[in-house]
């Protein structure tokens, strides 16, 4: 029969951020900075008509500019909503479920970003 | 077995305040708005699919419950975006004292409406 050594420390581990949690800090905080000129970006260009419909979506995108800044922005926005809903599904959710929601955010918003950089690439080849 | 720890904040007796409140907000906000970017992913899929697709999804969101929700996530966004300034201020270690909390508290509220209203109204004109 083996005896289970649980120590102060071995209980501890893997539950919270130890050294590694100023890094999801920083993170969190370098990509908001990159996400306040590149959300404002896509609001004005929205209002401004620029994918009005098919063909001036087409247009907007076909440019390198307006396709690598969707590209930077998406990348942004789902790392960003990636490092923010994991927090708030540990804060909030206190049973084993907790583990599962935490994974199943981090790869919808893995998935989300790849779906929506191919989509930009695949509406910038058409043009 | 030792007796479970009691919880904080304990929201039972816990008097809502400016700064509890708009805590709260970011956190929904942000939530909203992450829902929103796989929202903008399927509307870059329509634009993939071709035009008649595109325009399908453009009449989805001119539907009345695709403007209310439009403008949930117009004032979403500029909630969580004037907040999250605010939230860099204090990273930067500024605005700790009191007083500045609450006025930039309600500088954000109304700043993150005033340009709500402003998006909208200049869609109108």
């Amino acid at each position: 029969m083996t005896v289970r050594r649980i120590t102060p420390s071995n209980l501890a581990r893997g539950l919270g951020a130890a050294g590694h949690g100023v890094g999801h800090w920083a993170a969190q905080r370098t990509s908001a900075i990159a996400l306040v000129p590149l959300a404002l970006w896509l609001v004005v260009a929205l209002r401004s008509g620029a994918a009005a419909d098919h063909a001036a979506l087409t247009i907007w995108l076909g440019s390198p500019l307006n396709a690598m800044l969707m590209v930077l922005l998406l990348i942004a926005a789902f790392y960003h909503a990636a490092l923010g809903l994991r927090v708030v599904a540990e804060d909030y959710i206190h049973s084993r479920a907790r583990f599962l929601a935490v994974v199943l955010i981090q790869l919808a918003c893995i998935a989300g970003a790849t779906v929506g950089v191919v989509a930009v690439l695949l509406i910038t080849s058409t043009s | 077995m030792t007796r479970p720890r009691p919880k904080s904040p304990n929201m039972q007796n816990y008097r809502p305040q400016l700064t509890s409140v708009m805590s709260f907000g970011h956190r929904l906000s942000g939530v909203g708005l992450s829902l929103g970017a796989f929202g903008l992913v399927l509307w870059l899929l329509a634009g993939v699919a071709g035009p008649d697709a595109f325009s399908a999804m453009h009449s989805l969101i001119l539907s009345l419950p695709g403007r209310v929700l439009l403008f949930l996530f117009t004032l979403a966004f500029f909630y969580h975006l004037c907040n999250g300034i605010r939230h860099l201020v204090w990273d930067s270690v500024h605005g700790f004292e009191l007083r500045s909390i609450y006025v930039g508290g309600w500088a954000v509220m109304a700043a993150s409406l005033l340009l709500t209203i402003a998006l909208w109204g200049w869609w109108l004109v």
